[in-house]
C-alpha cells in the first residue's frame, strides 16, 4: 500500500450505496472519516421507525478490535471494571474501562464470540491503550474496524422482519446474546443489542455481502415499515434510553487536557458496572478510594417541565440562579414518545439524587429574540423509555 | 509448611543485605532468598580465570553512605584508600587528580579545580541529605513528605542566593560547558566528563551530567577506595551483618515469581517450586523484572506497566579483567601509581566521541576506560607475582547492533586492549586470561534487565519523585505488599546501600504508622 | 541636547514592540537599528530582482495575538494566513504527510501504523496540557524563586497553584517532560521512526541538542505553544514576508509618536555612575536617554557594547557564560517555478506544506554529531517551505520563493571562520538533499542565498547566528534567562533593560519579551501599562 496516497475525502461505508439511494435530503457528518447520514427524508419520521416499526443504522464506522489467545479472558477482565468471567461465549457485556486514576477511557460492547475469542466495539478508537495493555498478557488484539460491515435493526417490528429474512432460531435469543446465521455462504453474526433502548438487533458480516444483506433485509422488512435512518433520530432515542455518548456525558480520560474534566464510572451511574470482588483491574484502587472518599459529580437524568429542551443549560440548585451553578446538562431532547422535556446532565455530588428537585436555565429563540426559562427539573432514577418488549423472549411479533 | 516471615526479601545485592539488615535489627523474621551461589548481587568477587579473582561488576567503594556503615557497624577494609585518579597521557606527562588538588596542571586550572570541587561538593552534600530520604510525594497531605519538601525548599535558600542560582542552573546543565567554562586541561577535562558519565547513556554534552557527577560526589565526596578481596567483602560483611542480626539468607534459591493473592502479596515461589509465606515481600531485582517477571503485569494496572515498559534501563558500561603474569609498563607512572585509579579519558571530546557510536547501538572504537590493579595492593587477588586488571568500559551498548556474538565480544576486548596498549604499550604480552562482561552478560549472570548498573538510566525524568517512575517511587509497588529496594529506586546505584536503608525505613515506618 | 525618554537599541521585533508600548504610554521614544532596514531577523528583503526573502524567520505562529490586537497590527498592514501540514520524504521512495484533516492526518498515520495513528490523540493531550501550562506565562515575568519580594512570592505561588492543580500524576509527567528527551518522548507513544523523525524535528530547531539530549521535549513545545486564530500548534505566513511583521509593529510605535532611526548602529551604552544615560552611536553621535532598552542579544549588549568595569563582575562573568550557539543556517532561494516531488501525487496539499527530508531517528541524531564535530551536517535537517504558493506577492507571478531552514549548522568549522568555499560547499549539500527528491530542482534555481550563523551574526547583529539568542536549555530558561538573578528584564545598571529574546519566555518571533519588558518598564517609571493581558484559557 505503500506510496499510495490515502483517500483524502470522506470513506464510503459498504452500505453507502443503498443509504444513496434511499436519502433525499443530502446532510451528511463525518463519523470517523465515513460519510454518516443525519437524517435520509424526515428526522421525526426517521424516529418514529425505531419506536414504531423497524429502523435500520448503519453503524459500520464503530471502532472493532479482535481479542484472541490464552489470556484473552483474563486481558478483557483487567481492562474493564465490570467481571468478565461471567460473560459466556454468545453472551455481550456493556462495559467501561478507566485509566489507573479511575477514570472512564470509554464505553462500550465486548461480544464473547466464541470460546476465548471476543470483539471489543466502541465509539472511539484505542488500539495503543489495548496494546499497552496487553503489555504481560499472551494475548493478541487486532484492529478490524473496515473488516466488518455493521448494521443496527431497531424497533418493535425488527424481531419480524428478520425472522421473515430467514433467521430461523432467532427468537430464543436473549437481550445481550449474540448468535450466528450463514447468510448466501458468509458467517452472519446477530447481536441482540442497540443503542434506541428498544427492540431491536445488530447485523455484522464480511463487507462484500453488505449490500446483499442490505436488499434482504429491506425485501423482508417492506410489509413490516423498515426505514433507514440517520444519526439525529438514533440520538434522540439514545438520550430517551438514558445511554451515554463519548464526548457529551464523557470525555474519554487519556485525550482530557484540563484537571478534572474526565469522570469516572462512579460519576456516571456505572457503579453496577464495576466489580470490587474480582482480581485486579484498570482503575480499582482510584474507584475504591473514590468509593469511600464519595465521588466529585453524579450524572442525571432529569424530567424537566415545560417543553423547551435544556441544551447546554446550566442546572442549579434554586429557581432565582442565585449562588454557582451546580452543574449542566449534557443532551437534551423533548421526547416524542414520553412526551416529556428530558435531558442527561452532570452536577456536582452530593447533588443529584433521584427525587432530588433541581433548576434548569434554558435558553430558546423565537422569531430571533431569545428568552430565558428557569425549570424545574426532577431527577429520575430509570430510564425515560424502558418497554417490556426490549426485554421479552421471545419478542412478539408487535 | 514453613512459618510466615515478617519479610521477604528476593535478591541478595547489597541493598537487598542492607534492607534485611535493618530490618532483621527492628526485630523481624527475614528470610533473604539468593539466585546465585554468592550473596553480593553485582557487588561480588569471583574468579574468572585459575588463582585470579576480581570484583564482578563494581570496583571501587566511593558511595557506601556513613549512614548505613554506622547503622550496621561496617568498617570494610580498603586495600586503597582516597586513591588518586591518575588521567593517562600517551607521552607520560599525566595529570594526578585527588578530591582536593589536581597536580601537573596549570595553576590556573588548579585553582579553578579547588573552587569547582568546593561548589560541587556543597550541592553534593545537599543532594546527599536526600538520597538518605524517601523521595516525597507531590500534592500529598503526607506530614514527612510535606516535611521533605519544605526542608528541600529551606535548603536551597540556605545555600544563598547567589550558591542557590547556580545550583538551580547547574543541576540541569551539562558537565562539557561547566568545564568548558573553567578548565584549559585537556586531561582534566577528560577526567572529569568519564566521572560524569560511567555508567549513564550520556556523553558530556547530555544536559543531565552535572546531576551524575554531583550523584557521584554524593557518598564520600568521590573519594574512592578498594576493598580488600574485592567488592564480595563488602557483601559478605553485610551478609554477616544481616544473619548476626537474624536474618536468614538462603543462596542458590531463584525466585520465580512473588505469589500474589486478591491484590496483596502472600509469598514467594521458588523456581524449584518452593513457597514462602510472607505478606511483605521486599525485592532487590530492578523494576522491570519485579513488574514484568515476579509480579507479572496482570497485577498492576496498565497505566503503571507501560511507565515500567518505558524505564529506560539499557546498560553501557562493560567490565574486562585481565590475568597479567605482572605489571605492564606505563611510561611516567611510579610503580606505587598502580595502587591508584587510572583513566583513559584524554579529553572531553574523546569521551562524546565514544559516546556517539552507543546513540547507534554500536560499542565505541576508542573507549574510554577506568582502571584499576586491586592486586597490586592485595596479594588475595592473584598468584603471587602475577596480577589482575579490572576496567569499566564504555561504551559497550546493551543493545548492540547484531547482538553481543562472539565476533563483537572479541572486537570490543581488542578495541579496548589496543586502547589500553597505547598507555601500556607492553600489556598484550603480559596477558594470560581475559574476561569481558557486557552489559548482555550483566543482565544474564547478575538478573539485572538491560545490565545497567543503576537498574534504570539516572537522569532528571528517572530521578527523585519518578524513580523509578511514578506511582513507585515510595518504594512501594501499586500491589499491597510489594517492596522495591534496589538501585532502579532512589537514589540509584552504586554501592551505597541508600535504597536499602530508605526502602527499610520505608517499610518500618508504614508498619509503625499502621 | 534632546532627551529622549527612553532609547531602543535594534529595530527587531522584541526592540519595535518594546518602543510601541513605551510610546503608547506616552514617552518619547527612538528606537535606533544599526541596518540600513529595519526588522533584525523577521525581514522580508529584496536580494534578487523582483523577489521578497523571509530571509531569517519564515513562518509565523508565536506571535502573541494579546499583542497583535493590542497593537492593532492589522492596521498596519499585517495579515497572517494560516497554512497545514508537513511530509516528511524517505530514502524508499515514499512519504510520511500530515494533513490538516483530522481522519486524513489519522488515515495516513494508520497507513505507518494503527497503534500510532491511535496514540496520537494522546501525545496530543499531553503536549497540550504541557503548552497550555507554559501558554500562561509567556505574557508575564518570571519569578525569582530566591527572592523574598511580594510579587516574587505571589507569582511563585500562582505556578505552584497551576501545578498543583495539575494532579499528582500529572506533576510528575510535567517533571519528566520538563527533564526528558524529544527523543525518549516520542518514544513513549509511537513506533513508527519516521513518524517519530517527523515530530522530532521541533526538538531540536534551533538548538545546540540533539533529539536524544535530555531537554529536548521543552523546545519541541517552544515550537508548539504559539496559536493561529486559537488554533494552538498552527502556523502561518505573513504576507509579504516576515518584515510585514517588523513593519506593521514599526508601524504601531510611529503612530503612537516614536522616532525610528536607522543606519544608526550603537557603539556604547553610556553608564555614569552606574546609570546609563544613552548611548553612542558608531558614526560618534550620542544620544541621551532616561532609559535605554537593548533588543540585542545579552552577550552582545553587554560584552560589546559595555565595559567590564560599568558591570559587576558577577554578572559580566555570568553573562559570559550564557550560551548562544550557532546551530542552523538558511538557504534562501529564488526559482524560476515550481519544483516537482515524484513522490507526491500531483497537485497533493502537501506542496503547501512544511518539507523535510529525513525519515529516521538515526539520521536526526547523527546530523547532530557532525555539528559537535564542528562542521555543518552532511545529512541535514531541512525544513523547507514554499511561501509563494500561499503569497503571490512574494515573487513574479509563476515564480517562487523557497526558504530552506537547516539544521545543525555551526558558527565556526573546527574553531574558526568559515571560508566561502565551505559556504558553497554547505550550499551545496543543502541543495543536492532537496534534489534527491526533486529532480528539476536544481534547474530552477535562480538565485540562493547561503547564511550561515557567522553570516547572520555579521548582518543582523546576533551572537553566532542564533534564532533563539541563546540556547532554550533548562539553565537558561525562566528565572535563569538570561541570568539569574537578572530575569526581569533590568539589567544592573540602573535605567539599562534588556527586551530581547535572550530574555524571558525566549526567541522566536513572539514578541512576548518585547511587551514584559515593556511593562516592567513602565512599572519602574510609574507610567500606567499599556502591555496586554493574557487571553487566558484557551
Amino acid at each position: 500500500m505503500k506510496n499510495q496516497p490515502v483517500h483524502q475525502g470522506r470513506l464510503k461505508s459498504p452500505f453507502h450505496s443503498r443509504i444513496a439511494q434511499l436519502d433525499t435530503v443530502n446532510e451528511w457528518h463525518q463519523w470517523k472519516g465515513y460519510s454518516s447520514a443525519d437524517s435520509l427524508y424526515c428526522e421525526d419520521t426517521e424516529y418514529f421507525a425505531i419506536r414504531n416499526s423497524t429502523a435500520v443504522f448503519d453503524l459500520t464506522p464503530m471502532t472493532k478490535y479482535r481479542i484472541t489467545g490464552p489470556d484473552a479472558l483474563d486481558y478483557l477482565n483487567r481492562l474493564v471494571t465490570r467481571d468478565m468471567t461471567k460473560i459466556r461465549p454468545g453472551r455481550v457485556a456493556y462495559a467501561v474501562w478507566c485509566d489507573d486514576q479511575g477514570q472512564v477511557i470509554d464505553d462500550g460492547t465486548i461480544f464473547h464470540l466464541r470460546e476465548g475469542e471476543y470483539r471489543l466495539c466502541s465509539q472511539e478508537r484505542h488500539f495503543a491503550w489495548l496494546q499497552a495493555a496487553a503489555i504481560g498478557f499472551d494475548v493478541t488484539v487486532t484492529h478490524e474496524t473496515e473488516d466488518i460491515a455493521a448494521l443496527a435493526v431497531q424497533g418493535p417490528t425488527s424481531f419480524s422482519v428478520l425472522n421473515k429474512m430467514g433467521l430461523a432460531g432467532l427468537d430464543e435469543l436473549k437481550p445481550f446474546g449474540l448468535t450466528h446465521f450463514d447468510f448466501q455462504g458468509t458467517e452472519l453474526m446477530v447481536s441482540r443489542t442497540g443503542f434506541t433502548g428498544d427492540l431491536g438487533y445488530e447485523l455484522w458480516i464480511d463487507p462484500d455481502k453488505a449490500e446483499a444483506l442490505w436488499d434482504a433485509l429491506f425485501e423482508a422488512g417492506e410489509l413490516f415499515g423498515i426505514r433507514a435512518i440517520g444519526t439525529h433520530a438514533l440520538e434522540m432515542a439514545r438520550i430517551e434510553a438514558g445511554f451515554l455518548a463519548a464526548y457529551m456525558e464523557f470525555l474519554p480520560a487519556d485525550e482530557t487536557v484540563r484537571t478534572g474534566r474526565s469522570r469516572s464510572p462512579l460519576e456516571l451511574g456505572l457503579e453496577w458496572l464495576v466489580d470490587f470482588k474480582k482480581p485486579n483491574f484498570n482503575g480499582r484502587r482510584a474507584l475504591a478510594e473514590e468509593k469511600r472518599n464519595g465521588s466529585t459529580w453524579q450524572l442525571v437524568k432529569l424530567d424537566i417541565e415545560g417543553n423547551k429542551p435544556a441544551h447546554n443549560s446550566y442546572i442549579f440548585d434554586n429557581a432565582r440562579a442565585s449562588r454557582d451553578n451546580i452543574g449542566f446538562t449534557t443532551s437534551a431532547a423533548w421526547s416524542p414518545v414520553c412526551k416529556q422535556n428530558i435531558a442527561l446532565g452532570t452536577v456536582r455530588a452530593p447533588h443529584g439524587k433521584p427525587g432530588d428537585t433541581v433548576w434548569v436555565e434554558i435558553y430558546y429563540q423565537r422569531e430571533m429574540h431569545w428568552n430565558r426559562n428557569m425549570a424545574r427539573a426532577t431527577v429520575v432514577d430509570k430510564a425515560f423509555w424502558f418497554p417490556p418488549r426490549r426485554g421479552a423472549t421471545p419478542p412478539g411479533p408487535y | 509448611m514453613a512459618s510466615r516471615y515478617d519479610a521477604i526479601v528476593v535478591g541478595a545485592g547489597h541493598n537487598g543485605l542492607v534492607c534485611s539488615a535493618l530490618l532483621a535489627r527492628a526485630g523481624k523474621n527475614v528470610l533473604v532468598l539468593e539466585a546465585n551461589e554468592q550473596v553480593g548481587g553485582a557487588a561480588v568477587t569471583r574468579e574468572f580465570a585459575d588463582g585470579y579473582s576480581v570484583s564482578a561488576c563494581a570496583h571501587l567503594l566511593y558511595q557506601l553512605q556513613p549512614e548505613v556503615r554506622k547503622e550496621l557497624k561496617l568498617s570494610p577494609r580498603l586495600a586503597s584508600e582516597d586513591m588518586t585518579t591518575i588521567a593517562l597521557s600517551q607521552d607520560g606527562k599525566h595529570l594526578r587528580i585527588t578530591a582536593d588538588e589536581v597536580v601537573g596542571a596549570s595553576d590556573e586550572d588548579a585553582e579553578q579545580y579547588r573552587r569547582f570541587r568546593k561548589r560541587m561538593t556543597r550541592f553534593a552534600d545537599l543532594l546527599r541529605k536526600y538520597l538518605n530520604r524517601r523521595p516525597p510525594r507531590l500534592g500529598t497531605k503526607d506530614f514527612k513528605d510535606l516535611v521533605t519538601l519544605g526542608q528541600l525548599g529551606l535548603d536551597l535558600r540556605m545555600l544563598g542566593k547567589d550558591e542557590m542560582q547556580e545550583f538551580l542552573r547547574l543541576i540541569g546543565m551539562n558537565i562539557h560547558d561547566e568545564l568548558t567554562e573553567r578548565f584549559r586541561n585537556p586531561l582534566l577535562k577528560g577526567a572529569i566528563s568519564l566521572d560524569a558519565v560511567l555508567g549513564t547513556h550520556l556523553g558530556p554534552r547530555s544536559p543531565n551530567t552535572i546531576m551524575t557527577y554531583l550523584y557521584r560526589l554524593a557518598g564520600n565526596h568521590g573519594r574512592a577506595g578498594a576493598p580488600h578481596g574485592g567488592m564480595g567483602s563488602v557483601s559478605e560483611e553485610l551478609a554477616q551483618a544481616a544473619r548476626s542480626a537474624g536474618a536468614t539468607i538462603r543462596t542458590k534459591m531463584p525466585v520465580k515469581r512473588i505469589l500474589i493473592e486478591n491484590g496483596r502479596a502472600t509469598g514467594v515461589e521458588t523456581e524449584a517450586g518452593e513457597r514462602f509465606d510472607s505478606y511483605t515481600v521486599i525485592s532487590n531485582a530492578d523494576p522491570k523484572r519485579t513488574m514484568m517477571e515476579l509480579v507479572g503485569a496482570r497485577h498492576a494496572e496498565t497505566g503503571f506497566t507501560r511507565r515500567i515498559h518505558h524505564l529506560r534501563s539499557r546498560g553501557n558500561a562493560a567490565k574486562l579483567h585481565l590475568a597479567l603474569d605482572g605489571l605492564p609498563r606505563i611510561e611516567g607512572l611510579a610503580k606505587k601509581d598502580f595502587a591508584e585509579r587510572l583513566v583513559i579519558a584524554p579529553d572531553e571530546h574523546y569521551v562524546e566521541r565514544a559516546f556517539n557510536p552507543a546513540k547507534y547501538g554500536q560499542s565505541s572504537p576508542e573507549p574510554v576506560v577506568e582502571l584499576t590493579f586491586p592486586s597490586f595492593r592485595d596479594e588475595s587477588l592473584a598468584p603471587t607475582g602475577k596480577h589482575v586488571m579490572s576496567a569499566i568500559v564504555q561504551y559497550a551498548p546493551y543493545a548492540l547492533q547484531g547482538g553481543w556474538s562472539d565476533g563483537a565480544r572479541e572486537a570490543f576486548t581488542l578495541a579496548v586492549i589496543g586502547t589500553i596498549a597505547k598507555y601500556a604499550p607492553d600489556i598484550e604480552q603480559r596477558i594470560s586470561a581475559s574476561e569481558l562482561l557486557t552489559p548482555a552478560d550483566i543482565e544474564r549472570e547478575f538478573h539485572i534487565t538491560g545490565g545497567h548498573w543503576h537498574h534504570g538510566e539516572l537522569t532528571l525524568d528517572q530521578f527523585l519523585f519518578v524513580r523509578p517512575v511514578s506511582g513507585a517511587a515510595q518504594y512501594r509497588m501499586p500491589v499491597d505488599g510489594v517492596y522495591l529496594c534496589g538501585a532502579g529506586t532512589h537514589p540509584g546505584g552504586g554501592v551505597s546501600g541508600a535504597a536499602g536503608r530508605n526502602a527499610a525505613r520505608t517499610i518500618l515506618s508504614r508498619e509503625k504508622a499502621a | 541636547m534632546k532627551t529622549y525618554d527612553a532609547i531602543v537599541v535594534g529595530a527587531g521585533h522584541n526592540g519595535l514592540t518594546t518602543a510601541a508600548f513605551l510610546a503608547k504610554a506616552g514617552l518619547d521614544v527612538i528606537c535606533v537599528e544599526k541596518n540600513d532596514y529595519i526588522g533584525g531577523a523577521a525581514v522580508s528583503r529584496n536580494l534578487y530582482k523582483d523577489w521578497m526573502y523571509s530571509n531569517c524567520s519564515y513562518v509565523c505562529s508565536l506571535l502573541r495575538p494579546e499583542i497583535y490586537r493590542a497593537l492593532e497590527l492589522h492596521k498596519h498592514g499585517l495579515q497572517v494566513t494560516p497554512y497545514g501540514g508537513s511530509v516528511t520524504f524517505m530514502e524508499n521512495g515514499d512519504y510520511y504527510g500530515s494533513y490538516h484533516d483530522e481522519e486524513v492526518a489519522y488515515r495516513e498515520m494508520a497507513r505507518f501504523s494503527r497503534h500510532d495513528a491511535d496514540a496520537y490523540k494522546t501525545y496530543s493531550a499531553d503536549t497540550m496540557r504541557q503548552c497550555r501550562f507554559i501558554r500562561d506565562f509567556l505574557l508575564s515575568t518570571a519569578p525569582d524563586p530566591t527572592s523574598f519580594r511580594l510579587g516574587d512570592l505571589r507569582e511563585l505561588i500562582r505556578i505552584g497553584g497551576k501545578f498543583m492543580d495539575m494532579g499528582e500524576d500529572r506533576m510528575y509527567d510535567t517533571i519528566r517532560f520538563w527533564t526528558m528527551s524529544v527523543a525518549e518522548y516520542l518514544d513513549e507513544y509511537f513506533e513508527t521512526d519516521v513518524i517519530k523523525a517527523s515530530f522530532s524535528g521541533s526538538g531540536i530547531i534551533g538548538t545546540a541538542l540533539g533529539i536524544h539530549s535530555p531537554g529536548t521535549a521543552y523546545v519541541l513545545l517552544h515550537h508548539y505553544m504559539g496559536d493561529v486564530d486559537g488554533n494552538v500548534g498552527s502556523w502561518g505566513f505573513a504576507r509579504g514576508g516576515m518584515g510585514s511583521v517588523s513593519k506593521s509593529i514599526a508601524g504601531a510605535f510611529q503612530a503612537a509618536g516614536g522616532e525610528l532611526r536607522t543606519e544608526a548602529g550603537v557603539d556604547k551604552i553610556i553608564v555614569k555612575n552606574g546609570k546609563t544615560t544613552g548611548v553612542a552611536l558608531e558614526n560618534g553621535d550620542e544620544i541621551a536617554g532616561r532609559v535605554v532598552v537593548s533588543a540585542m542579544d545579552v552577550k552582545r549588549t553587554f560584552l560589546n557594547c559595555m565595559e567590564p568595569g560599568d558591570l559587576p563582575e558577577k554578572f559580566h562573568k555570568r553573562v559570559q557564560n550564557f550560551k548562544i550557539r550557532g546551530s542552523s543556517g538558511k538557504l534562501n532561494i529564488a526559482l524560476d517555478g515550481m519544483p516537482t516531488f515524484p513522490a507526491l501525487p500531483e497537485g497533493s496539499s502537501l506542496y503547501h506544506s512544511d518539507m523535510h527530508f529525513i525519515d529516521s531517528m538515526e539520521r536526526m541524531e547523527r546530523a547532530y554529531d557532525d555539528w559537535k564535530d564542528g562542521t555543518w551536517s552532511k545529512d541535514p535537517y531541512v525544513d523547507m517551505v514554499i511561501p509563494t504558493i500561499n503569497d503571490p506577492t512574494m515573487a513574479p507571478p509563476g515564480k517562487h520563493f523557497m526558504s530552506c531552514f537547516v539544521q545543525y549548522c555551526p558558527y565556526e568549522i573546527e574553531g574558526r571562520a568559515w571560508t566561502s568555499e565551505e559556504r558553497e560547499a554547505f550550499g551545496k549539500t543543502v541543495i543536492d538533499q532537496i534534489s534527491n527528491y526533486s529532480p528539476d530542482f536544481k534547474d530552477l534555481i535562480l538565485h540562493a542565498e547561503v547564511r550561515t550563523p557567522q553570516d547572520i551574526e555579521a548582518e543582523i547583529g546576533i551572537t553566532e547566528g542564533n534564532i533563539f539568542h541563546g540556547e532554550l536549555t533548562m539553565d537558561q530558561l525562566l528565572f535563569n534567562r538570561p541570568v539569574p538573578g537578572y530575569a526581569q528584564y533590568r539589567s544592573p545598571v540602573d535605567g539599562l533593560y534588556m527586551c530581547g529574546s535572550s530574555t524571558h519566555p525566549g526567541g522566536g518571533v513572539m514578541a512576548a519579551p518585547g511587551a514584559n519588558a515593556a511593562r516592567e518598564i513602565l512599572s519602574d517609571l510609574r507610567r500606567p501599562n499599556t502591555v496586554p493581558e493574557n487571553f487566558g484559557d484557551d
